[in-house]
């Protein structure tokens, strides 16, 4: 684990404040879902997610299959795709488009994809103003962070907080009902979004036999993004194609409710190419930034590709009991959470922050909420894996290793082992069967100080399993 | 270029090659429960409340006219240019601009008058969502720049839920540049997961079902 890792984890630990918020809006986001994919609430819940698994499995295993047949239906509604690698090409394309239709503002709606590759500061650095519409994302943007949740970026601020970034960077007069401080937002972003050039966005979904990008939001500005400018530039990775419009009823139904608990957000925009013949409104251009920026990285590995399913709901970070101490901001790159653990080390190297995989408890909450059934905690697991193979020789931990070589060998051996077992209880004695919390003295040395430091141990039973199963 | 780039990635990784087809994807899975209109006008009712938005039965154009005329009385308003609106009087109301066909035009109206008026191609009973493609008719900007949004729409577009829409319509690309699906008022809750209703889009949302 890296001292910066560790040091965020614990600043965050030490916030009472901090830790108050995360666990009050992860815990209503969480009963949310809860209570709306409950059996009587959705009688065919484990049935969606079977046929969204199953969607979503077949459209990355035939990827380029899928991608050649959305860039062509794009095509024929008038649109165009473009491929980028990375976020120095999205960066490129943008800067040139904009020069060509002498475009300057630029408004966003909300998207992932593009925090990936900061898009932001590369096009403000070119002298673009681009602007986030979110709530959310607008307050982060004043303050200079980064989103701390997938679906509540601000989750971490307060009326208070965003009352002093409104005043500072808005000039306005302190506000802190947040009904009050809405409005200020509509009306200094209503006049942005009015004037702008180009409306970029993300995509929650691609549809195939359409060429169309499908938006899910609550506020609207999406839909202001996508229809007020003349140009909408799309921006998505390019996992997100599905086969067919019609698959969108079983995504659909599972989005919200994992997300927020809704049961539709309220608007969800179907967009396929720009307006049409005799349209009153919408876009005259309309683009599809196709992103690799690294996804193609995760395609061989059979089992790890399968994190290219995620659809962003969020559920898994809302049900971790290590997200929902540690918070967004202590993970090291964009995405947080149990879904942030398998990415990032995939996208970002594993060295990137070798601790990553192992901030996890494996209680596999994260697997069991997930709407298209991704097996978070075995690629959790088999990422830890690979962070051993990584490090070098001389770097690896021989004791560790010894150690769990003799652990292995203790678990083949049934009579040595039932041994240990009687000698683990004399070692480490309970307290009137409470849990062990601190190193036990005949335990206190070096190796397995270090180790134990960071574990609790239950109390050793009186009788093992084995006694027990022989009494039977 | 960056395209046959990527997509030569992907085959490598996938074992696939250029042109190579693709087994069949799982079925679409679609059910259509069977819900009688009154119960499918009911439900729409109890979702749209729900998410605090108002809704009207009325037996008549005539009388879906009335009721929008008592809910922007004293106020400014814009219509789309759907047929429906025409047919119930609702264009002819004082205060009320229809037939625009400029696109700056409508924009400014838009950002201005206090309420927009549309119709929907299809109202959602399980979700209480109404289903809007764009269109010459049925401009983007009426039910997303004004605060307040009333949408009149004959009963019989009420469909169950989504099974159904992508039932009728399995690919909402060939009718329109846009769907969009509208469920209650624009909201947010992204202050301290306060909801504050009415962030860009209206945060009034009135169903007025006729017939």
């Amino acid at each position: 684990m890296s001292v910066e890792f560790d040091q965020k984890i614990h600043s965050t630990l030490e916030d009472a404040n901090l830790q108050l918020a995360i666990f009050t809006s992860t815990g209503r986001l969480k009963q949310g879902r809860i209570d709306n994919v409950a059996a009587e609430a959705l009688p065919d819940y484990q049935e969606l997610r079977s046929q969204a698994n199953a969607l979503k499995k077949h459209a990355i295993e035939n990827l380029d299959y899928y991608l050649e047949q959305f860039e062509r239906n794009v095509q024929a509604r008038g649109g165009k795709v473009v491929y980028c690698k990375d976020g120095t090409e999205v960066t490129d394309f943008i800067l040139s488009l904009a020069k060509e239709r002498r475009a300057h503002l630029i408004v966003k709606s909300k998207s992932m994809t593009t925090e990936e590759i900061d898009l932001n500061e590369r096009l403000e650095h070119h002298g673009l103003e681009s602007v986030e519409t979110d709530l959310g994302e607008y307050i982060l943007q004043l303050a200079h962070e980064r989103p701390y949740h997938i679906v509540a970026p601000a989750l971490h601020k307060t009326r208070y907080d965003v009352a002093d970034i409104f005043t500072r960077t808005l000039h306005v007069p302190s506000e802190t009902v947040p009904e009050k401080q809405t409005a200020i937002a509509r009306s200094v972003l209503r006049e942005k979004f009015l004037a702008a050039d180009i409306g970029i966005s993300g995509a929650n979904f691609l549809v195939a036999d359409s060429g169309a990008v499908v938006l899910v939001e609550n506020e609207g500005n999406a839909r202001l993004t996508t229809s007020a400018p003349r140009i909408h530039i799309a921006i998505a990775g390019i996992e997100k194609v599905i086969p067919r419009a019609q698959d969108l009823a079983t995504f659909l139904k599972l989005l919200a409710r994992s997300a927020t608990g809704q049961l539709l957000s309220v608007y969800t925009s179907f967009l396929a190419g720009p307006r049409r013949e005799g349209e009153i409104d919408g876009p005259e251009e309309f683009y599809v930034v196709l992103l690799d920026n690294g996804r193609t990285k995760l395609l061989p590995d059979k089992s790890k590709r399968q994190s290219l399913y995620c659809i962003r709901c969020g559920a898994c970070l809302n049900t971790c009991p290590v997200y929902r101490r540690i918070g967004g901001h202590s993970f090291p790159w964009v995405y947080s959470g149990p879904i942030g653990a398998i990415i990032t080390p995939q996208f970002m190297g594993v060295s990137h922050e070798p601790g990553l995989p192992f901030a996890s408890s494996l209680c596999g909450a994260c697997g069991e909420v997930c709407p298209v059934k991704i097996d978070i905690p075995k690629i959790l697991l088999e990422l830890r894996s690979d962070v051993k193979k990584s490090e070098t020789r001389e770097k690896q931990n021989r004791l560790e290793k010894l150690a769990f070589q003799g652990f292995a060998w203790l678990m083949t051996h049934p009579r040595l082992f039932e041994m240990a077992g009687r000698l683990a209880a004399l070692v480490a004695p309970g307290e009137d069967g409470r849990w062990l919390r601190t190193v036990p003295p005949l335990m206190n040395v070096a190796p397995l100080r270090a180790w134990l430091s960071q574990r609790d141990l239950p109390p050793p039973p009186s009788r093992s399993f084995r006694e027990e199963w022989r009494r039977r | 270029m960056s395209r046959d780039n990527i997509l030569h990635r992907v085959r490598t990784a996938l074992g696939r090659s250029a042109g190579q087809d693709v087994a069949d994807p799982p079925p679409v899975r679609l059910r259509v429960p069977h819900g009688e209109l009154e119960a499918r006008i009911a439900s729409v009712r109890t979702r749209v409340e729900a998410l605090a938005g108002k809704t009207h039965r009325v037996s008549s154009p005539a009388e879906a006219c009335a009721v929008v005329a008592a809910a922007i009385q004293g106020k400014t308003a814009v219509t789309s240019n759907a047929p429906f609106l025409a047919e119930c009087g609702i264009t002819e109301l004082p205060g009320v601009r229809s037939g625009i066909t400029d696109r700056e035009e409508l924009r400014e109206l838009c950002a201005t008058v206090d309420t927009g008026i549309t119709s929907a191609d299809y109202v959602l009973a399980d979700t209480g969502t109404l289903v809007m493609l764009s269109s010459p008719r049925e401009a983007r900007m009426v039910s997303l720049l004004p605060p307040a949004h009333i949408a009149v729409v004959p009963a019989d577009r009420v469909l169950t839920g989504l099974d159904e829409l992508f039932t009728i319509l399995p690919n909402p690309a060939e009718q329109s540049s846009s769907m969009v699906l509208i469920t209650g008022p624009s909201r947010t809750a992204d202050i301290e997961q306060i909801l504050v209703r009415g962030v860009h889009g209206p945060g009034q949302i009135t169903v007025v079902l006729v017939g």
